[in-house]
């Protein structure tokens, strides 16, 4: 089972100062294997986006947060848009360091756009078609 | 066919109002250009040499008369030349007065594209389309593309499961997947239920065909990695069975090991092809060892219900209950036949080339031509889309399916309606008994409107078409598959054709490239595989005298009943290439260099 997750706390790049110990944050490469890091004492990940349109930390994200039962925070880092919110909440992000020009409250507001999905994510791992 | 739910409906509102507040935040300047293309195309947005261009989602080619009508006003009441400024485009070779506009194109992939509707009206066409459940999600962009399968499925005579269920159970769930909207590249899916491959299953990055194993039981044979582009690959069978219930974690497997280990440092090497060539067994290792992961340790969530399938499956039952025994249908048939043999040739070449068997012997399937003079390849005009919608509503339930020839098939025609409808669709112009034939050709839009392009295709599918208007000519060469792709983008599936015609750049000037002997993977082309090319590239006005050399050596070479692609597969491809060039004349020194 995938741990209970809060919804997606929303931080600006040039304002956040990481409130964690350095020691108790991981921050995973793009191309690193989630698996094979390792989570014990660690209450953060740091997942990196180089470029918005570069999908592979939503894997990563939903590797830890669905396959491992990682309960601590996982954080977006690097370009990241208020467009990917919903993707990052889904994925199993629970924190989003907003680049600097991103509009925070916009982004609030596009979180809560839509009623519901089709399919099972890593927080609600149930399709639509089971739910119905 | 699929009938959308409340959820359906109000998803794709939300859907066209979250491309308005994008669309509205980019003509603000708060969202950057360069950060506004992946979103606006995966609603179907281009930006193309003159106007944006617009695909809209056709989920499975299935269509309706109230969408076709929706499809005509936006033909009629957007798609205007003259609302785009066009001074500062660069018109190349382009004849811009002579482009057409106010029309809708099928394409390729079973979906619907514009050419000229401006940007700022892009939102309130999103609204219209919603009115009747549809969008362009995802029909671009570097995510899981809009789900094609068989012009045929459900209603085809040699099919072993209707693959529309699990096409729109792929589309529900393939729909703004949060993980996959950022792949490395495009993914293209494709499904057949049929033992016949319509839609060219081999060629896609999925290819999906249900098959039954030793048991009787209903599953999947996959194909992974098959694409066109630069890099021709026919797909590999990585599971030559999986259980129906798998398949969407199946693909889950797929798509997150390409997501994650795909390249993302060069466009053209990123789709799934390259990946599944270059790490070969690695790559279905790990696809393997991925699913077993999503079934023992996240119990496999999308595991598809037999109540989910049946659910599903209810949306396309046969839309109309008809009771007909063999015999009355037989009967009905030998009349309509023998009624054609006396009265008119054309009537009965029609049927031969544009109607097709059916799974209800009361039925027939009715292709209706968008390959005629005057007109682009698959091109069809506010009018002919408003003909086409009464034709459907009546004479085939209201229902109409877009095919990957780029025409549009009637699904439930009643056999005895067949002379009524023949004459109304005559009356149209879309009674051409082309089918199949030289004249069906494919072709993508080209240098006259797509950026990305390198040659025109338009001009050349129109000299073709324009040559070949014998119908006695065009039926004594049979079936042909002549393809135009306007760049190694191969939207045209330049690849498959048995006659590949491919557009060059070469100083400014266009050339084409040609190429035998291709196949999509159908009985009658063969196993899917690229054609060869058969020299130096040819001129523009060398092409029609090209094609014609091909064709009178494939009549000089044939034996007894043999096709085009036959005789090339027998001959080699000597004797073509020496009629080609003996036709040159810009490019004779090049050819003979």
């Amino acid at each position: 089972m995938s741990a209970p997750q809060a919804p997606l706390q929303l931080f600006q790049a040039d304002q956040f100062v990481p409130p964690e110990d350095a020691s108790r944050r991981l921050v995973l490469a793009n191309d690193a294997d989630p698996r094979e890091a390792r989570l014990d004492g660690i209450d953060v990940v740091e997942l990196q986006f180089p470029k918005f349109a570069d999908g592979r930390a939503f894997s990563q994200a939903f590797l830890l947060r669905r396959r491992l039962g990682f309960a601590g925070q996982i954080r977006a880092t690097g370009d990241v848009l208020i467009d990917q919110l919903v993707q990052m909440q889904r994925s199993g992000f629970t924190q989003a360091v907003l680049r600097a020009d991103q509009s925070a409250e916009h982004g609030r507001r596009l979180l809560a756009h839509y009623d519901g999905f089709y399919q099972g994510d890593a927080v609600d791992t149930r399709p639509h078609f089971a739910n119905a | 066919m699929y009938q959308y739910t409340d959820f359906d409906r109000q998803f794709v509102r939300q859907r066209a109002a979250q491309f308005r507040d994008q669309l509205e935040r980019f003509q603000a300047g708060t969202l950057g250009g360069d950060e506004f293309k992946p979103l606006r195309l995966q609603n179907g947005w281009y930006i193309q040499r003159f106007a944006p261009m617009l695909r809209v989602a056709v989920p499975y080619g299935e269509v309706n008369s109230a969408q076709l009508r929706v499809l005509a006003r936006i033909a009629r009441e957007y798609d205007h030349k003259e609302d785009n400024d066009i001074s500062q485009a660069n018109a190349a070779l382009s004849d811009v007065p002579s482009l057409p506009d106010r029309c809708a194109h099928f394409t390729t992939r079973q979906n619907v594209q514009y050419n000229w509707i401006p940007l700022d009206r892009a939102a309130d066409v999103m609204d219209l389309l919603a009115t009747v459940n549809m969008h362009g999600i995802q029909t671009s962009g570097n995510c899981i593309r809009n789900i094609t399968t068989d012009a045929y499925a459900g209603i085809a005579p040699d099919e072993v499961a209707d693959p529309r269920p699990f096409a729109e159970i792929l589309r529900q769930w393939s729909t703004l997947h949060p993980e996959f909207a950022f792949l490395p590249r495009k993914f293209k899916v494709a499904i057949t239920g049929a033992t016949e491959d319509r839609a060219a299953t081999p060629w896609h990055d999925v290819g999906l065909r249900l098959v039954r194993n030793v048991d009787g039981e209903l599953g999947f044979q996959v194909r992974v990695g098959g694409g066109m582009g630069r890099t021709p690959i026919v797909g590999t069978v990585i599971r030559e069975f999986l259980p129906w219930a798998q398949i969407l974690n199946y693909l889950e497997a797929v798509v997150r090991v390409y997501n994650r280990f795909g390249r993302r440092d060069n466009a053209y090497k990123a789709r799934i092809k390259i990946l599944v060539k270059a790490e070969g067994q690695t790559f279905i290792d790990a696809v393997e060892a991925e699913f077993v992961d999503i079934l023992d340790k996240d119990g496999a969530p999308h595991t598809i219900t037999e109540a989910e399938l049946a659910r599903v499956t209810g949306f396309f039952a046969e839309p109309q209950a008809l009771t007909c025994d063999r015999k009355s249908a037989d009967e009905k048939i030998a009349h309509i036949l023998r009624v054609a043999a006396e009265d008119d040739l054309e009537f009965g070449r029609w049927l031969q080339r544009n109607v097709r068997g059916h799974r209800n012997p009361d039925l027939r399937a009715v292709t209706l031509s968008f390959k005629r003079v005057g007109q682009a390849a698959g091109d069809a005009s506010a009018d002919q889309l408003d003909r086409a919608a009464e034709l459907a509503d009546r004479f085939s339930a209201g229902e109409a399916r877009i095919t990957h020839e780029q025409n549009l098939v009637l699904p439930w025609v009643r056999c005895d309606q067949l002379p009524e409808l023949w004459r109304e669709a005559r009356r149209l112009g879309l009674a051409r008994p082309n089918i199949g034939l030289l004249t069906d050709l494919i072709a993508c839009p080209g240098g006259d409107f797509c950026d990305l392009a390198n040659a025109r295709s338009l001009p050349i599918a129109q000299a073709i078409l324009s040559r070949y208007q014998d119908l006695d000519e065009l039926h004594d060469l049979g079936e042909i598959d002549l393809h135009i792709s306007g760049c190694i983008n191969s939207c045209g599936h330049h690849h498959s054709g048995h006659i590949g015609v491919l557009g060059v750049d070469k100083d400014g000037q266009e050339w084409y490239q040609v190429t035998l002997g291709g196949s999509d993977g159908t009985r009658l082309s063969g196993a899917a595989t690229p054609g060869k090319v058969i020299g130096p590239s040819f001129a523009a006005d060398e092409m029609p005298d090209v094609i014609e050399a091909l064709l009178d050596t494939y009549r000089a070479q044939r034996q007894d009943g043999e096709t085009f692609t036959a005789t090339v597969r027998r001959t080699g491809l000597d004797a073509f290439k020496a009629a080609a060039n003996a036709v040159r004349t810009q490019t004779a020194r090049a050819a003979t260099a």
